[in-house]
């Protein structure tokens, strides 16, 4: 009898591993609540809604690895463990901890799959063999754990052939390579951190299929979903377009590989849900390389030794097997949202020993888990990357994952769904027509020829725009599938809805029929774009659509197809209906905006500053309307809210919703910069949004007004001007003085952000990055070297101070916000530094009669305190502070809507919260691994501890960094050689081996007097450098700080410097060595490092910690 | 170029517009609805079709066009209509031989678009299968296609006989056909079983040779219409010969050996219906199903073999001793899940 569980999180959000495990683990929890089991939570990741308190019965922010793991074991003694409701990272730990026994010595047992099978398909020499016993093929693929042997298995196989490293999360370090060379180069990488390679066949243009299987103990098998990837084989599944269900098969193909998902889920004795991934011929008749197989429908074949062919009659398939996931993934989360079957949390069931027939349908209630939902929509899921916001990355995709996060479109056509998705990508577009986003780098400047060769003959994030692009102006489709292998069906799709909007160009609204503007709407063609291509405003054909009757249908998602009625609302709007399923919520229904895709800068933090929300208004007695449009979420899971509606965060689309359910309010200020942007137009459309007013919202924001008003308010500011020519700008840095920190006017989340130290920087920036002119002014405003950054988090309720909470960053102020380190509570503020800024923030939150959450970040040299930004909305550390306090601060939003605030409360609590960034610089080829004012980190970890140094070891820990035990390699930038030579000192004290380049090493041996070994920059060659001792894994740990902003006055030195700074960076990130370049972090690891040993850091659960503060 | 407009007709006197893209000729029917994804081609095709106008409720039909005549379930189209959101006018699949719309217009089917598809079947699920009819210029009157024995139009004329390839001992049966599908019989020939189609009121006693086994086959309509095929069946299984009922064939054996059958409010037509299986405990299998008729009454000596988990109907009827037994849904699936393929092995290993 199983009464307590431990449960595996997957740590901070990266490249590959997101969102989609917050969702997969909070189901589970879910689960264990219904069956009364204890629930036991390890996840450093303090951001998900996972941790929150109303989840697992206790909370571990620790790393999840198996040091930590055990002694949660030791102090919780749980029974059972889930291992895959936590993506990669949880499996790999639990595959260690069987393995070392810990599991077993601690009578835990793994609930769920069993751990062989888990392992077999982890190994995939051995996981080709099984399928090759049940008659299953995979492509030929050579198992290589050496370079020679992934050189000779590549020759046998014939270039170009797939490369993909074992134990990798989200496909790291695979690819398709050409030659030798190519070869040489990836395995290298994937050897640093794998201890096997794979060297397959590649198969051309396939079809990726994939299916989600799930089986109880009872050997009941179903398929919850399919699905079909809109770019070919060699596209990983996460960068891949996905549409659900399958398009382009037939039944017999369909339910073929259906079968054989069953039948390998049952050879497998997976208890649970597993993906499974196919390769499928688009045309098997003539590819004749394949020596032919006979299968009888009973599938007592023979075993096949290429691809498993299944031919009856003039039935013809040809598939492979590319992939199997044992254990919940992207695609399964994906899957759940698409067909509104939890997977994770029946996974949970199983897992625990229920059969499916005795799981109820989660959507009708009258029927059971044991059935395949019957879809009357289809699904389009396109990735989100960010790519550009990396330095030097290289934008190509393929079979190793770089996106951040992924958006859902749901429709009853293929374009309907894709043009949604388009728009919920957050990147500008209106849709698939619209080509901002394909010409954003090249500024307009591009030839036919050069779109097919950047974007179709090499799949980019842009390439969707390029096919639309193309289309539009008459290139074959038949060349285009020959050049992208996507397949015709999805090519004719979009050339249809290219064809339709054609048919109205240079038309106007008032001479397009009613008939055709619905088509255009069905076809997902938003107002916005409809109004510029008939040249009006959006406005007009929101009118004239309401006019003339043609307004979005609200349907259910009900796993049936509408042959059962649904009691859940999971709702989708449509053009291709004339009813809706429901009735308004009127006046007791309250709408609250979602996040959107996950991107740097907007992730999971919001996701619970908006569930909880939703939460609160029960309190109320108001029913909550969530609008949200990722399905990595828990936002997105139906029982969250009382209704969900999985839709665009756009205008149009909030205004349809709010125009039918006639809701008392909505709320935008918990969901990030997406719903906030909305703010003023819904205002202007009569919209009641809770909380501050948009006219102050946007008074904030405003640069120029917002700074009037600091003034005004006598509030400090770093001096700044708004600058709409080089000179101005120029003029402005020599009174001043560089460095100084640049700007486009209006852009958030500092992208396009730069700080440049001299005039031919700011030339270079002005003139390339931002193109300065009238229309596109900059802001340039001083920039504080060596100053502190506090942060405060605050509710106000009608212009007074609620709840508030006081971090500061570790490092200088000009790292971004999202990237740097932060302590919880300030621990180095002096008091008056501390009075002064709740009197700013008092004042602001008056000026601006602000009720609800806002954030203010500030600058602090000594007890000189300014101003550096406001922002009048849940800020991204809403759910840390929280945690870290023990009060809701998303709730308080809710209750200060409601009138419910209460005045000034501030916890100072006993311990400490250090959040820590998790960055993914190894899964983007080329970037630059450094922090700037661009955000860069993908997620984050918070953990508790005593003091700093234990809460911050503990976070390292958890993203990725070790203890290092004897090497670190160090070079200091001259600037920092004195900041950073007591650190040196200490870490010569602990007993460590210092490799230092020149410089460094003739600091530390003639300044400081310790030893250092030498070693030869990258650039200056030799045998022995900084570059090969990397690549060798020498060192554990590389410190490599720059002189960011202080430069060699000989620019060719510092070229070469700067380089070499790069390539050891990115060197370390290649080879996965864990690497810090900045000059207080560095710092703050290393006395940290000197107070503490592993054993130091407690295994203490979060509500030991809370009742700590409580006491007091 | 704008689309014919055709009006879709229900009983009850709704009337909906909607958009050809077949052939353009007034037909009148019942009007099912079908839940599947794929498989337009085998279910337009499926005999038990014959008399329905048959509602996709997913929405886009069309997506691969056509295969050859081979790969349909019979020889030509039975549905005598069908009505789909979204029409997709598609033939890239490496198997298309011509779209549906080129397929529908030379049967003479129509096929027309009528965008709110969902709201057709949450009617037909609220207020049941209902007659209807689509009108183009002319007006049709109404057909009831249940008070008709359908299996005399989709049926054998002659006895037809399948022979296995292979050349292992042969078993050798007999299947009435009520309007067949092919699979059914592919399903049995794969299995090494000479199969003889016979006409649905074919009297096995002509038969020179008692055959090893009778199976009774799917098709369209009201059982209780098939007197002189429920009497037949009584012969056999006073014959003692074992007998599988398919579908349509599982009411016909029900009405046979003394059990009662009744009109359902919608039916079931859709591959993901759920069944538990009862001479396996534990075990469910998702199948195919395409019946408007279930059976009411279990029949003496017989127990349930398969209920379905949905509705708690029965599914299937095995007798307590005796080698005769029915499933309600389709084990031969085209289309649909493959997972009671067995049910054809369960049975011919009782074929001694």
């Amino acid at each position: 009898m199983i009464k307590k569980v431990l449960i595996l999180g997957s740590g901070a959000l990266k490249i590959g591993q997101a969102g989609e495990f917050d969702y997969s683990g909070s189901q589970a929890i879910k689960a264990l609540k219904e069956e009364g089991i204890t629930s036991v939570l390890i996840n450093p990741n303090i951001a998900t809604v996972q941790t929150s308190d109303y989840m697992a019965d206790e909370v571990y922010f620790l790393p999840v690895d198996p040091y930590f793991v055990e002694k949660v074991i030791e102090k919780e003694k749980p029974d059972g463990i889930f291992l895959s409701f936590g993506g990669q990272t949880a499996l790999n730990c639990g595959v260690e901890l069987h393995k070392s026994g810990v599991l077993k010595k601690h009578n835990v047992s793994i609930l769920g799959s069993p751990i062989e099978s888990i392992i077999l398909t982890e190994d995939r020499e051995k996981f080709a063999k099984h399928l090759r016993k049940i008659h299953r093929s995979i492509p030929h693929s050579i198992s290589a754990t050496t370079m020679k042997k992934a050189q000779h298995g590549a020759r046998e196989i014939g270039y170009p052939v797939m490369i993909r490293a074992a134990y990798a999360l989200g496909g790291q370090s695979s690819g398709i390579v050409q030659n030798e060379q190519e070869l040489t180069k990836l395995c290298e990488e994937a050897f640093s951190f794998a201890p096997q390679v794979l060297v397959e066949q590649y198969l051309h243009h396939y079809k990726e299929i994939e299916y989600e299987v799930v089986r109880d103990k009872n050997d009941n098998c179903i398929t919850v979903c399919n699905m079909e990837n809109f770019d070919p084989l060699g596209i990983h599944t996460g960068e891949s377009i996905v549409i659900a269900p399958s398009q382009t098969l037939n039944n017999y193909e369909y339910h073929t590989l259906r079968q054989a998902s069953i039948d390998i889920i049952r050879s497998l004795g997976i208890v649970g849900e597993c993906n499974i991934q196919y390769a499928v011929s688009p045309n098997p008749s003539s590819s004749s390389s394949f020596p032919r197989r006979r299968e009888s429908i009973n599938n007592k074949q023979e075993i096949p030794d290429h691809a498993s062919r299944v031919r009856n009659d003039n039935n013809n398939l040809e598939y492979y097997v590319i992939e199997v996931n044992a254990r919940l993934s992207r695609s399964s989360a994906l899957a759940s949202k698409a067909t509104g079957y939890p997977l994770a949390y029946v996974a949970a069931k199983l897992a625990l020993g229920k059969t499916l027939n005795e799981i109820p349908n989660q959507v009708t209630k009258v029927t059971q888990s044991f059935f395949e939902p019957a879809l009357d929509y289809c699904v389009v899921k396109i990735p989100r990357w960010d790519i550009d916001k990396f330095r030097k990355a290289h934008e190509k995709i393929g079979s190793s994952m770089k996106s951040v996060g992924e958006v859902m479109g749901i429709g009853r056509s293929f374009s309907e769904a894709l043009q949604k998705a388009v728009r919920m990508l957050e990147i500008g577009v209106d849709g698939i027509t619209d080509h901002s986003y394909l010409f954003k780098k090249s500024n307009g400047n591009f030839t036919q020829q050069q779109i097919i060769d950047e974007h179709i003959l090499c799949p980019t994030p842009r390439r969707l725009f390029a096919v639309t692009y193309l289309l539009q102006h008459n290139y074959s489709l038949e060349k285009l599938y020959q050049q992208t292998g996507i397949d015709p069906w999805f090519l004719n799709r979009i050339h249809e809805a290219v064809q339709l909007e054609k048919k109205i160009n240079a038309k106007k609204l008032s001479e397009i029929d009613s008939k055709q503007l619905r088509k255009l709407k069905q076809y997902g063609f938003s107002d916005h774009r409809i109004a510029v291509i008939t040249g009006t405003l959006e406005d007009h054909v929101r009118n004239r659509r309401k006019k003339d009757h043609i307004l979005p249908s609200v349907f259910q998602i009900d796993t049936l197809a509408a042959e059962f009625p649904a009691q859940t609302n999971y709702l989708y709007l449509t053009y291709h209906g004339n009813h809706h399923d429901i009735e308004p919520r009127g006046d007791e229904g309250i709408m609250v905006l979602g996040s959107g895709p996950y991107r740097i800068g907007s992730s999971v933090e919001f996701d619970w500053s908006c569930v909880s929300a939703a939460r609160r208004l029960v309190r109320y007695n108001k029913k909550s309307i969530i609008v949200n449009c990722n399905p990595e979420t828990v936002s997105t899971d139906y029982d969250v809210s009382d209704r969900l509606y999985f839709e665009e965060l756009s205008l149009e689309r909030v205004l349809d919703i709010y125009d039918f359910e006639k809701s008392h309010g909505v709320i935008i200020s918990v969901g990030g910069q997406t719903p906030n942007n909305l703010a003023v137009p819904l205002k202007e459309n009569k919209v009641r949004i809770l909380g501050t007013d948009p006219d102050n919202i946007d008074r904030a924001e405003d640069r120029n007004t917002f700074s009037k008003t600091l003034d005004k308010l006598n509030i400090k500011q770093p001096e700044w001007i708004q600058a709409t020519t080089i000179e101005q700008a120029e003029l402005f840095a020599q009174n001043v003085g560089y460095p100084i920190l640049v700007r486009p006017s209006y852009v958030l989340s500092g992208s396009a952000m730069s700080v440049c130290s001299n005039d031919a920087e700011l030339k270079n920036y002005l003139e390339r990055a931002v193109s300065i002119n009238k229309s596109r002014p900059v802001t340039v405003s001083k920039f504080y070297e060596g100053a502190k950054e506090i942060e405060i988090d605050a509710v106000a309720w009608r212009g007074t101070l609620d709840v508030y909470a006081i971090s500061e960053h570790v490092e200088y102020a000009g790292v971004h916000s999202g990237d740097a380190t932060i302590v919880f509570p300030a621990q180095r503020v002096y008091e008056p530094t501390k009075q002064i800024i709740l009197d700013y923030t008092r004042k602001l939150a008056r000026t601006y009669q602000i009720t609800g959450p806002f954030n203010i970040q500030f600058l602090a040299i000594r007890n000189d305190v300014s101003i550096i930004e406001m922002n009048l909305r849940a800020s991204r550390t809403f759910p840390l502070l929280s945690k870290a306090t023990g009060i809701n601060f998303a709730e308080k939003v809710v209750d200060a809507f409601f009138d419910d605030g209460r005045v000034e409360k501030e916890v100072f609590p006993p311990y400490t919260v250090v959040k820590v960034p998790q960055f993914s610089f190894a899964r983007l080829t080329g970037a630059d691994p450094v922090l700037d004012v661009e955000m860069n980190s993908t997620g984050e970890v918070g953990c508790f501890g005593d003091d700093v140094d234990e809460a911050f070891l503990k976070s390292m820990l958890s993203v990725g960094y070790a203890f290092p035990h004897k090497n670190i390699l160090v070079s200091i930038g001259d600037w920092y050689k004195e900041q950073f030579a007591s650190k040196l000192v200490q870490l010569h004290a602990m007993g460590y081996t210092l490799y230092a380049t020149e410089g460094t090493a003739d600091f530390m041996k003639q300044k400081l007097g310790i030893p250092a070994i030498s070693v030869k920059k990258g650039y200056e060659g030799g045998k022995q450098n900084v570059l090969s001792l990397i690549e060798q894994k020498k060192v554990e740990l590389v410190i490599n700080i720059r002189d960011r902003w202080h430069k060699s006055a000989d620019a060719k030195t510092y070229r070469k410097e700067t380089t070499d700074g790069y390539l050891i960076r990115r060197s370390a990130s290649d080879h996965n060595i864990s690497s810090l370049t900045d000059i207080k972090k560095s710092s703050l690891f290393v006395s940290a490092l000197s107070e503490k040993k592993l054993a130091d850091l407690k295994i203490k659960s979060w509500k030991e910690y809370l009742s700590l503060n409580k006491l007091k | 170029m704008s689309k014919t407009i055709a009006k879709l007709t229900f009983e009850d006197g709704s009337v909906v517009d909607g958009e050809s893209f077949g052939y353009e000729r007034s037909v009148a029917g019942e009007v099912v609805f079908t839940t599947g994804m794929v498989g337009y081609p085998e279910s337009l095709t499926d005999p038990s079709y014959k008399g329905q106008i048959l509602v996709f409720t997913y929405p886009l039909i069309g997506n691969y066009g056509v295969p050859d005549k081979k790969l349909w379930e019979s020889d030509r189209i039975h549905t005598t209509a069908i009505i789909v959101s979204n029409y997709i006018d598609e033939k890239s699949h490496h198997q298309a031989k011509q779209t549906l719309a080129e397929w529908l217009r030379d049967e003479k089917i129509p096929g027309i678009e009528i965008t709110d598809t969902r709201a057709l079947t949450q009617k037909i699920r609220e207020m049941g299968t209902m007659l209807g009819k689509i009108e183009f210029e002319k007006s049709v009157d109404w057909y009831d296609p249940n008070k008709e024995n359908l299996s005399a139009l989709v049926s054998v004329a002659k006895p037809t006989t399948y022979r296995p390839s292979s050349t292992v001992r042969l078993r050798r049966a007999v299947l009435i056909d009520c309007g067949v599908k092919k699979n059914i019989i592919r399903s049995l020939v794969a299995r090494g079983v000479e199969v003889t189609v016979v006409p649905w009121n074919y009297d096995i006693e002509t038969l020179q040779e008692k055959p090893d086994g009778v199976i009774i086959s799917s098709g369209p309509g009201d059982p209780k219409i098939m007197k002189e095929t429920i009497a037949n069946v009584k012969k056999i299984v006073q014959a003692h010969i074992p007998t599988l009922g398919i579908c349509f064939g599982n009411q016909i054996l029900t009405l046979a050996v003394g059990g009662d059958t009744k009109k359902m409010k919608f039916g079931h037509r859709s591959q993901n219906q759920p069944c538990e299986c009862h001479t396996q405990p534990g075990r469910f299998y998702l199948t195919t199903q395409n019946h408007g008729f279930e059976v009411s009454k279990l029949p003496p000596g017989f127990k349930p073999w398969f209920t379905n988990v949905n509705d708690g109907i029965i599914e299937g009827i095995i007798h307590e001793k005796k080698p005769f037994m029915s499933v309600q849904f389709h084990p031969e699936a085209c289309p649909g899940p493959t997972d009671t393929g067995w049910v054809f092995d369960y049975f011919l290993e009782r074929i001694v």
